[in-house]
């Protein structure tokens, strides 16, 4: 008798050894590459980005210009900058079981905190127009990020503190964190008239976008904290079995509180780089459906919504991907509306490839019973 | 619970399940009261009605969330199949002049497949509700956007008619609108299928137990797809009384209607993990949030992004008591 479905555990080892026997036979090195979970990430990067080459002759060519790179590559990699950083932070707490739904409000809180401590003039002194911000610059950064890991510490008390569902801990504070936002702006669009902080989103070092090496450093910082210590071992344990974790001595829900407060840390960048960029803060629109984007990025890039096994290079070609994609849409003259249902599409597409039970489905469809008089295997 | 009620001989016997509930309507009546005491011309029947009125897509929607998340699952989509909703009927009778009669069947029968489809996707693959509620969030937005990018108002004498009739109470001191009328007419319905029919059961049964369920026979599958068919209905339904309401389509109506039906649910005393809560008390989560809104409005003096601040600390507090409530569960 088949069990009931809800208790049918999913067997990934014998998932696993059934696509390698269907698999490709012939070259055991490619079935190997297959099976690598950054495969199919990277598979759907390559084909937009050759979808974008035949639709746009100049997609591939980076251009010299006023001592910097332009480009469309270098424009996917610095609009993809921000989601890649609240996809690095959000991977983290999907994989401790978690997830965080109140990216986008923190983005928002961010921005609005670094924009009316900066805000900024431009005077006249000695003849020269200088800009003067309100506070300090590196004062305006620090508590903006301080803000935004304090919402952090909220998400995380309560999932690992009270003991609420994660999707409910961050719902809290997705709802009380746009009027937060706007609390803070006083319900204004605040614009920053304060060059320095511009670097930030719009600045360029050796030749490639400010943004790029901040993603990139904090990827980076964490793919060290992540292989070179326990820490990475200690989340997928929580995320694969909470209960198992804790019984075999480790921090748990310390170690979930501090991930949420990364979590919140990492919007918090992403909040500078987005308000940076517009060079103002917009308490309502600023960060705006970004939570389902950086969850999409996560799931594009093969880290299960189930917790346990996470890939942060597999986040950041997600969040590619989904940058990729916009473009792609742009760029071959579709109309931006279209957008949304392409979106849709992908993830539907990428779901059910995640669903054990569609891949059997498909399996048993391709591989039907062999016809009267076929050679018997 | 006898234990319980010899043990406190003095103390009511009252479920442990209805406590949220009457939480719930504590809190409307001692906010309303609040209101009424502060602000003159506050206590009004037609201040009360109307809270009724704004509200009625909400309150329509909640009690297809209500079953939702009864059954231990969720639905992102509502707030975007709502504009769905108004895209499709504005364009049906402004471009293509059908008549309302003709466009509204045919919108409840859009999101009621809707929902049946995600359901579907839901219970034969074994995804997460979350995922595939969000996919069909991006969806719905997106067909909207592919109708028309701008807004459509509606001129149509049918629709404008609808909108416009009004139905008297108390005589003449107060009336409501056929959306009102719809909305309390759903919680109806919602309150009957939850337990006078066999289908409310079994989504207790899912919400308290899933496997349990299973292992009991119930026709889980089944009843699971039903629920996000029910949820779609109640969307689409919710999305025609708010085209009534703004006699107009537009794809950015309803953005983030899924959090406040949500919170309206929650607050309402409704236990996110399924298998707890009441319709009734989705009534009154939805009253409170209109209430809340009211009362800043009657205020003058406070931005309106207090209201957000405001639901969030009131979703703290009764995620908060449900924990608590929780713990003290054998």
């Amino acid at each position: 008798m088949r069990p009931p479905r809800s208790l049918r555990s999913l067997p990934p080892e014998g998932a696993h050894a059934a696509d390698r026997q269907s698999g490709i036979r012939a070259w055991p090195w490619l079935s190997r590459l297959a099976e690598h979970r950054l495969f199919w990430p990277t598979c759907t990067l390559v084909l937009l980005l050759a979808l974008n080459a035949t639709f746009n002759a100049g997609f591939w060519q980076l251009q010299w210009r006023d001592g910097h790179l332009y480009g469309s590559l270098i424009d996917i990699l610095n609009r993809a900058a921000p989601l890649a950083v609240v996809a690095l932070g959000m991977t983290l707490v999907i994989a401790t079981r978690g997830i965080d739904i109140s990216v986008g409000a923190v983005v928002a809180i961010a921005g609005a905190t670094a924009a009316l401590l900066i805000g900024g003039t431009l005077v006249l002194k000695g003849g020269q127009q200088t800009y003067v911000s309100r506070t300090p610059m590196a004062v305006a950064i620090v508590a903006a990020l301080a803000v935004a890991a304090l919402c952090g510490l909220w998400n995380g008390l309560l999932v690992a503190r009270v003991g609420m569902q994660p999707i409910i801990a961050t719902l809290i504070l997705m709802v009380a964190g746009r009027g937060i936002a706007q609390l803070i702006t006083n319900g204004q669009i605040i614009t920053v008239y304060y060059a320095p902080y511009f670097t930030i989103g719009n600045g360029f070092l050796l030749g490639l976008p400010f943004a790029v090496f901040i993603a990139a450093a904090v990827w980076v910082v964490l793919h060290l904290l992540m292989t070179r210590t326990a820490l990475g071992l200690f989340i997928q344990a929580i995320g694969i079995n909470p209960a198992a974790a804790r019984l075999a001595g480790l921090p748990e829900r310390l170690i979930t509180v501090c991930v949420y407060v990364f979590c919140g840390f990492a919007a918090g960048v992403a909040g500078l780089i987005v308000s940076s960029n517009v060079k103002s803060a917009d308490g309502n629109n600023a960060g705006l459906l970004l939570e389902l984007d950086a969850i999409l990025a996560v799931t594009l890039g093969g880290t299960l919504l189930t917790g346990g096994r996470f890939s942060l290079a597999g986040s950041v070609l997600g969040a590619l991907i989904i940058q990729t994609l916009t473009s792609t849409i742009y760029s071959i003259g579709v109309p931006p509306e279209i957008n949304l249902v392409v979106k849709a599409a992908v993830v539907f597409v990428v779901m059910l490839l995640q669903s054990a039970e569609f891949r059997a489905s498909v399996r048993a469809w391709v591989q039907r019973r062999p016809l009267p008089g076929a050679p018997v295997r | 619970m006898s234990g319980v009620a010899a043990a406190h001989p003095l103390r009511p016997r009252i479920d442990a399940r209805v406590v949220p509930v009457l939480g719930a309507v504590a809190v409307f009546i001692v906010t309303a009261g609040f209101g009424s005491v502060a602000y003159g011309g506050f206590f009004s029947p037609q201040v009360f009605l109307n809270l009724l009125i704004d509200n009625a897509f909400l309150c329509i929607v909640g009690v297809g969330m209500t079953f939702v998340i009864l059954s231990g699952g969720i639905d992102l989509s509502v707030g975007a199949v709502i504009a769905l909703t108004t895209m499709v009927s504005a364009a049906l009778v402004e471009q293509h002049h059908w008549s309302a009669a003709a466009a509204i069947p045919l919108v409840l029968a859009m999101g009621t497949a809707f929902g049946a489809f995600m359901g579907w996707l839901i219970t034969r693959f074994r995804l997460q509700p979350f995922i595939v509620t969000l996919a069909g969030m991006f969806l719905a937005r997106g067909l909207c956007y592919l109708i028309s990018i701008d807004s459509i108002s509606i001129t149509d004498a049918g629709y404008t008619a609808i909108a416009q009739t009004r139905i008297p109470l108390f005589g003449d001191a107060a009336s409501i609108t056929v959306g009102a009328l719809l909305a309390v007419v759903m919680v109806a319905i919602g309150i009957w299928l939850a337990h006078g029919t066999e289908f409310g059961r079994t989504v207790y049964a899912i919400g308290g137990n899933e496997a349990s369920a299973v292992l009991m026979g119930l026709p889980v599958g089944r009843t699971t797809v039903l629920v996000y068919t029910f949820s779609g209905l109640c969307s689409a339904l919710g999305g025609v009384v708010f085209t009534f309401y703004m006699l107009s389509g537009y794809g950015l109506h309803a953005v983030g209607l899924e959090l406040d039906a949500i919170a309206a649910v929650v607050i309402g005393g409704t236990l996110l993990t399924g298998g707890v809560g009441y319709v009734i008390g989705t009534l009154f989560g939805v009253l409170i949030l209109g209430v809340i809104q009211t009362l800043i409005s009657f205020d003058g003096s406070l931005s309106s992004w207090w209201t957000r601040i405001v639901i969030g600390a009131l979703l703290f507090v009764s995620c908060l008591l449900q924990r608590l409530f929780e713990a003290r569960r054998p």
